[in-house]
């Protein structure tokens, strides 16, 4: 099975991902040789059998509130592409 | 001078009893970047004026007799991990500016002993391939072959300690990110249990295969940073509260007794004659150890691991990399017109090819329609693996595969052919499905180009892998041997 044009403009789109044609053209190739080597899981037999999210055993990881210090907003924004006081600036978005 | 060729343990020796400073070996190290860094290039940020600066402050402990193992050893840190004030760019457009405001916990750990920090090391962008050329800003190259690929994600750390740069390296390991190149580089790579190092700080890739270790010149060294880096922290909550043995205890010559499994399905169609026989080899010599191997091991569900990590690390990272959104930091595309566009422009822009590829495979995985038919059925699957691993577990101390199917493979080869280089991982990746630790040691060469051994234990069993790596390194010379560059 191949990925169309559409399913792929798709996948981009749920993935905020801007693609040229050209990356289009490409991708829907790439993955879907991908995703022919998924198939193999289809013959295996999953009945009853549970899901793992991760492999160790804890379950249900908590730990007092405590009060500690926290980076200063300075320290936040220096990375900030664009900030407006405490505040990172961004475009509009509701217009 | 050529201290830059000691291990920690030697380091530390002459440290300890003054024949050596801080200052010299890092100033020794710094010269043989100097030195190799045109030809392998491993290195994204040299940290020189900072390296002296640990140096000294290090030699001031020294001098008051505070000395801890890795006190005044110089390290080079895979660019994933966090250094506050120190840019960490993930060999990505997009983290190219990135300067963090924090420590890694394991970064952390080190400079609270003392460790002096030479660089940051190249990656494949985002920890995600097989043989650092998806770094963003160049290819490292293999310096048993400079035409060939070091192997990845961690083929910065893997050189640097392959070519005495820094004297020992911290990695990461999602899906034999330190294994593979630790192999293609013949030097020695722990990638721990799942659960046992912090992954506080540590850029997330696939956060429920993810792991830290080390790189090394030899076993020793692997088990003195186990000790430093291990442990429980209240910051990942996926820490194991489980106390750290003295890893260097387990590091013994006497195999008697031991109970090794080969699992068959490891030994791949396509797996090189060469790669086949060092392990053979490398198999007897265990036995010679007094081990007793049993070369028909069984982990039948082995052909599944690969579609099993290419669905769940793919989308794992798709949620991880949300983030990425121009806004709170890195590159962030400014001309746009709207907020999605800003956000789809920056994307497109500040990612690379492999990245936007398993994005978007993750995003097809998880998507309305198809999440029960690839992401669900996966997590299956994985539990299938694991059961596996502990059954065999119930039968053996350890496991022994090759590392990687083939010797390096030459630049550009696998490039653009994402299914080829995937296979690349098909020995390390199962490991990290079952959360289990697995150790690659040198274990030969076809010609001058290495061959590495993986060894695999149950979880929370490294001392048990570090105690076999140990015996076969003591036995055998390939760790001794250097390349020519």
């Amino acid at each position: 099975m191949k990925l169309s044009r559409e399913e792929v403009l798709h996948i981009a789109k749920l993935a905020r991902v801007g693609v040229t044609d050209e990356d289009v053209e490409r991708l829907s190739e790439q993955l879907s040789d991908i995703l022919a080597n998924f198939e193999i899981l289809q013959q295996v037999d999953t009945t009853d059998v549970p899901p793992t999210a991760q492999p160790n055993p804890l379950q249900n990881v908590t730990k007092d509130d405590q009060v500690a210090g926290s980076l200063p907003p300075e320290q936040i924004l220096a990375n900030a592409p664009k900030k407006e006081g405490e505040y990172f600036r961004v475009k509009a978005v509701l217009e | 001078m050529t201290a830059h060729r000691l291990t920690i343990h030697e380091a530390h020796e002459l440290l300890k009893n003054k024949k050596l400073s801080s200052v010299e070996l890092t100033r020794a190290c710094l010269e043989r970047v100097e030195e190799v860094e045109p030809k392998v290039k491993a290195l994204v940020t040299l940290t020189v004026e900072a390296a002296i600066k640990q140096a000294e402050e290090a030699d001031k402990r020294i001098a008051r007799g505070d000395i801890k193992p890795l006190t005044g050893v110089p390290v080079v840190i895979k660019d994933v991990l966090c250094t506050r004030g120190i840019r960490t760019t993930c060999s990505s457009r997009m983290l190219e500016n990135f300067i963090p405001p924090y420590d890694a916990t394991v970064v952390e750990k080190l400079n609270s002993l003392g460790a002096v920090t030479i660089g940051k090391a190249n990656m494949d962008e985002f920890a995600m391939g097989s043989s650092t050329e998806h770094s963003a800003f160049f290819a490292t190259h293999n310096p048993w072959d400079l035409d060939r690929v070091p192997g990845g994600s961690s083929g910065g750390s893997a050189v640097a300690v392959a070519t005495d740069e820094g004297i020992y390296a911290l990695g990461s390991d999602t899906g034999g990110s330190i294994r593979q190149p630790a192999g293609f580089c013949s030097v020695v790579g722990l990638k721990p249990t799942y659960g046992r190092v912090s992954r506080y700080g540590l850029v997330a890739f696939a956060s429920s295969l993810d792991q830290i270790g080390p790189l090394t010149k030899d076993v020793t060294d692997c088990a003195l940073v186990m000790n430093a880096i291990a442990g429980f922290d209240n910051r990942d909550s996926t820490s194991v509260p489980q106390p750290v043995p003295d890893y260097t205890k387990a590091l013994s010559n006497d195999l008697k007794g031991l109970k090794l499994g080969v699992p068959k399905e490891y030994f791949v169609k396509g797996m090189q004659a060469e790669v086949e026989e060092a392990l053979e080899e490398a198999i007897k010599k265990l036995e010679e150890l007094g081990t007793e191997v049993d070369r028909e091991a069984a982990l039948p569900s082995t052909p599944h691991a690969l579609a099993v990590y290419y669905i769940i690390a793919p989308s794992e990272a798709s949620a991880n990399l949300a983030r990425y959104d121009g806004v709170k930091y890195g590159f962030s595309y400014q001309e746009a017109g709207s907020m999605w566009e800003a956000m789809e422009k920056t994307r497109q822009y500040g990612f690379g090819e492999e990245v936007k590829r398993r994005i978007m495979l993750g995003t097809y995985a998880l998507s309305a329609g198809y999440y029960d038919a690839y992401y669900l059925k996966a997590q299956k699957v994985r539990t299938l693996i694991r059961r596996e691993f502990d059954q065999a577990f119930a039968k053996y101390d350890a496991l022994i595969t090759p590392t990687s199917p083939t010797v390096p493979f030459k630049l550009g080869e696998k490039l653009d052919d994402p299914v080829q280089m995937y296979l690349s991982d098909v020995c390390t990746l199962p490991i990290n499905i079952a959360g289990v630790p697995g150790i690659s040691i040198p274990a030969g060469f076809d010609g001058n180009l290495p061959i590495g051994m993986q060894i695999i234990g149950k979880p929370f069993g490294e001392e048990a892998i570090l105690r076999v790596a140990y015996a076969y390194e003591q036995a055998t010379e390939w760790h001794k041997q250097k390349p020519d560059i």
